[in-house]
């Protein structure tokens, strides 16, 4: 059999997965961001008359999983696993939101990272021959991320310049082994990397370095250079991050203006969110939104999609551990 | 009753003016929270050198409202048992001197926990 890997990290699909179908669901403030007009669904507050904000994030998540199988026509018993992540512990929020699927379900942790992660692995699910369609998803919630991550929102603590603000929004994408839509064509998957920051107000400066690694070594992998994208875009480094990543790009030579974030897209600076968004949900949207809809315009014919995750713990932030993060990427064409 | 007010407008401004400065000019982490026990533990010390009586003296309720008018309360009342009541009052002096403070907290936290169903 041949082996699909090339060079250190990276995987080129000989079947692509095809995105057969997007829906993204968000709320209030990223509705009236500028990508506002992309989403499918805008709720009109954060927690939809859910009695608690953890009930809201998994409901949200339900409807972007449905609306996304909706969107494709496609029958559930043809769809052979779900692959979906969030940011809570034990990643309630797929897990209960998988409750009425009743697909198979594996959980993927990968922080913000995790909708690129869940697009990869779907694809060498469909790849390999062992699904016919598999439907990814993730979530996060503003609130629901403050009360786990940071501090009660009641107390209405001063957020530092440096933070970023999680996005309240669910995407999610029907993949199948044929069709027609957008491919995903190969990934990369990031390796940790640590360079000791310990400041969970600035989690973009954490997960730059392991953003340009991705992007360094899946360039190198597939002996491709920046213009062969029409769009290089990170996850959820946000303003602060997303320099420092140029940056670190820089340093190896690479200097390229078709680097953005989705972390940067998704507001705009009257919202007030200091460094940008975060969130699983903020790439998830902005893919399933605005970049699909790009692609499928024909305005973007290959894009690297490389979600960052910081994978601390509030445990361990608060006994001072440093933030280990990564990047993992995978290519869309058109 | 403007030369009440203006000194405690000015002086209770002032002590919040340091906590904010505090937050801005400090590393994020640097919390709310380290704010509260350091003007706290500052004012009961300012009190156990005899600096911060005047300053409740001047400014009323400016100085006695923020937290570090707290940390005073409990500063003055444990030295006024000790007087008092000897070393043992040390202990009981403070909570005493702001049973009144601890209680209302508990009390209202506690209805305001029966009426409203937090979220956050």
């Amino acid at each position: 059999m041949d082996l699909k890997r090339i060079g250190n990290q990276t995987v080129v699909f000989t079947n692509p997965s095809v995105i057969l179908s997007s829906y993204s669901v968000v709320g209030p403030m990223e509705g009236k961001g500028p990508l506002g007009k992309t989403f499918n669904k805008v709720w009109p507050d954060t927690i939809n008359g859910n009695p608690s904000w953890e009930v809201a994030e998994s409901k949200m998540m339900e409807e972007a999983l449905e609306g996304a199988v909706q969107e494709s026509q496609v029958n559930k018993n043809e769809i052979d696993y779900l692959l979906a992540g969030d940011l809570l512990n034990q990643i309630i929020s797929s897990n209960f939101a998988a409750r009425t699927m009743g697909i198979p379900f594996i959980g993927l942790y990968g922080a913000c990272s995790t909708m690129a992660l869940s697009m990869a692995v779907g694809t060498m699910l469909i790849d390999g021959g062992f699904a016919r369609h598999v439907l990814v998803g993730v979530s996060s919630h503003h609130d629901t991320a403050e009360r786990q991550y940071r501090l009660p929102t009641e107390q209405g603590g001063q957020r530092s310049m440096s933070s970023q603000w999680t996005v309240t929004g669910a995407g999610s994408l029907l993949l199948g082994r044929s069709g027609k839509g957008p491919r995903i064509t190969a990934a990369t998957i990031g390796r940790i990397i640590d360079f000791g920051e310990t400041d969970t107000n600035n989690m973009g400066a954490a997960m730059a370095p392991a953003v340009a690694d991705t992007i360094l070594n899946h360039l190198h992998d597939l002996k491709r250079s920046p213009e062969d994208y029409d769009l290089i875009i990170s996850g959820d480094l946000g303003i602060l991050g997303l320099e420092l990543a140029q940056q670190v790009l820089k340093k190896n030579g690479l200097y390229f203006n078709n680097f953005s974030d989705c972390g940067v897209l998704i507001y705009d600076k009257s919202q007030d969110t200091h460094a940008g968004a975060s969130g699983c949900g903020c790439s998830a949207v902005v893919f399933a939104g605005h970049i699909l809809d790009k692609i499928k315009a024909g305005e973007y014919k290959r894009v690297l999609l490389v979600g960052s995750g910081a994978l601390h713990s509030p445990t361990s932030a608060l006994q001072g551990e440093s933030i280990p993060a990564v990047g993992h990427a995978v290519v869309i064409e058109g | 009753m403007f030369e009440q007010i203006i000194p405690a407008f000015v002086v209770g401004g002032l002590i919040c003016v340091i906590g904010q400065l505090l937050m801005d000019l400090t590393k994020p982490s640097f919390t709310p929270a380290h704010v509260l026990v350091l003007f706290v533990t500052g004012g009961a010390v300012l009190s156990a050198l005899g600096l911060y009586e005047p300053l409740v003296k001047f400014a009323g309720a400016g100085a006695t409202v923020p937290l570090s008018g707290f940390g005073h309360a409990l500063a003055k009342g444990a030295m006024e048992a000790v007087d008092e009541r000897g070393l043992l009052g040390a202990f009981s002096g403070g909570v005493e001197a702001t049973a009144v403070g601890i209680a209302v907290a508990v009390f209202f936290g506690y209805l305001v926990s029966i009426i409203f169903n937090p979220k956050g």
